[in-house]
């Protein structure tokens, strides 16, 4: 689904991704960890296009498209969702009128009938209870005025209803409680735990990878993948720290 | 009635925003200010969604005078002139309100402006002034709010809040506040800012599947939104939102 070869990206002067290589199949759970300054969160921009972020070599294959040559939004449509490790606040917008929004854009640039207002509040309610999350902080405007851990559940409340095919999740899991971190873990295994879709996890901790077992564990280090295992290597990370096993 | 007064110069504070050159053809065209009086505990509004333009020249000048308890709403749209300005003196009476909201949407080299004089010549009267203007292209929005508090004018209460958002570096915005006080017991808080629009927010709305000129949209949308939401009139709010709307995507 993604195979991403030798992946080079510079912020400004600074090149961050070295070289980066990492392929996920239909199906698969692959969790990232990596101490800071890695490049985690640069991976996660520069698939998701962020201006700032410049790719200098290397390339990034979606579905057989060449990732790198479409825009933000084309990236949405084609069915990426980024979770931001801090979403952002839109004053003034409503949960909502943005989702629906969002939606039916990426709707139409598939060819699909948009949905209708009641189709989408339907939708919506679903995956707010899937989440656990109040349909009254859907219509309050995006993020504002939300806790650090109702902005990562609104993230996944907003997975749940755009549907991705591949969900890359940038620290969903920092700045959640216990509970919040179980209900948050059990919603992307409801929305993304299919044979048809795929996760790329960010993460720093075990926590979450014991809610939602990947399939592989890659450890990202000084821009670049260098030691991928199953499960068991992020157990091991745990243990011996970053240091001791990317060495 | 049409004006005989001299045209106004750069010097007079209250125009030294104004594109005094498209002015003058119109000058001579001009009636007087507009005379509207609310009596004493009554209530009225006035939008105004579209200047009355001559020779690509719109001017909307009121003279309004509030009585005691009394309260009038003015929501105003400074749109689709060459040069476009909303003038406006409000005396307030005893315990009256004054409620301005006001957007103005230009592109271009259009010069658009809102100009307030507020007098507050009673105690206890409060008014609340809330403009946003989105600029683009080499367009001048300005807004100047001039507030008087008289002597005896204890426990006024007068707000102004102005932002602006430049689409373009080009774009100018102006916000000046300006405030006599000469009562000692009163509230009077103003803030203005001139930004951009959030990249940040902008690579989130993308990200979600928003194209840009949509996430645009919907960001200025609510951004101009602040100038109406005291509107009580649904209909009379959705109608000037209407008109803002189409005015804002004439400007990108």
């Amino acid at each position: 689904m993604l195979r991403i070869e030798n992946l080079h990206a510079s912020v400004g002067d600074t090149e961050i991704l070295k070289g980066l290589s990492l392929e996920l199949n239909a199906g698969e759970i692959h969790a990232i960890m990596g101490p800071n300054g890695a490049g985690k969160s640069t991976l996660s921009y520069a698939l998701g296009g962020r201006p700032g972020y410049e790719i200098t070599a290397g390339s990034a294959n979606f579905d057989g498209e060449d990732l790198l040559e479409l825009d933000p939004h084309e990236r949405a449509a084609a069915g990426i969702f980024l979770g931001f490790q801090y979403p952002v606040e839109i004053p003034g917008v409503s949960n909502l009128q943005f989702l629906r929004e969002s939606l039916n854009s990426q709707r139409k640039s598939r060819g699909e009938e948009p949905l209708s207002g009641a189709e989408f509040i339907k939708l919506a309610k679903e995956k707010a209870g899937l989440l656990k999350m109040d349909m009254d902080m859907l219509k309050r405007a995006v993020n504002v005025g939300f806790s650090g851990g109702e902005k990562k559940r609104n993230e996944m409340v907003q997975m749940g209803i755009i549907d991705p095919k591949l969900a890359i999740l940038d620290e969903t899991d920092s700045g959640l409680d216990i509970d919040a971190l179980r209900v948050v873990g059990s919603g992307i295994n409801a929305i993304m735990r299919k044979p048809d879709k795929a996760v790329l996890l960010i993460t720093h901790y075990q926590r979450l990878l014991d809610l939602v077992k990947p399939d592989f564990v890659h450890v990202l280090a000084n821009g670049r993948i260098v030691k991928t295992g199953g499960p068991e290597l992020a157990l091991q990370l745990e243990e011996d720290g970053y240091e001791a096993v990317a060495a | 009635m049409t004006t005989t007064l001299p045209l106004p110069t750069k010097r007079d504070e209250a125009w030294r925003y104004a594109d005094l050159k498209a002015l003058e053809a119109v000058w001579p065209k001009l009636d007087g200010p507009e005379k509207i009086a609310v009596a004493a505990g009554e209530s009225a509004s006035r939008q105004i969604s579209v200047l009355p333009i001559i020779d690509g020249v719109g001017i909307v000048d009121l003279d309004v005078t509030i009585g005691d308890g009394a309260n009038f709403a003015l929501h105003v749209l400074a749109v689709a002139a060459d040069y476009g300005r909303i003038q406006v003196k409000v005396t307030l009476g005893k315990g009256a309100h004054f409620e301005l909201g006001g957007a103005i949407l230009g592109s271009g080299t259009q010069t658009l402006e809102i100009v307030t004089e507020t007098i507050h010549a009673e105690p206890n009267a409060t008014s609340n002034q809330v403009v946003r203007s989105v600029l683009a292209g080499k367009a001048t929005g300005s807004f100047l709010g001039k507030i008087n508090v008289a002597r005896d004018a204890q426990k006024t209460d007068a707000a102004q809040s102005v932002k602006a958002m430049l689409l373009d570096r080009t774009a100018t915005a102006n916000a000046k506040p300006e405030l006599e006080i000469f009562a000692d017991d009163v509230k009077c808080a103003h803030g203005a800012t001139v930004g951009e629009l959030d990249k940040q927010a902008l690579f989130y709305m993308a990200a979600r599947g928003l194209p840009p000129e949509q996430a645009q949209k919907l960001m200025l949308q609510a951004f101009i939104a602040d100038a109406f939401v005291s509107m009580d009139d649904d209909t009379a709010r959705e109608a000037i939102e209407s008109k803002a709307l189409e005015a804002l995507e004439g400007l990108s």
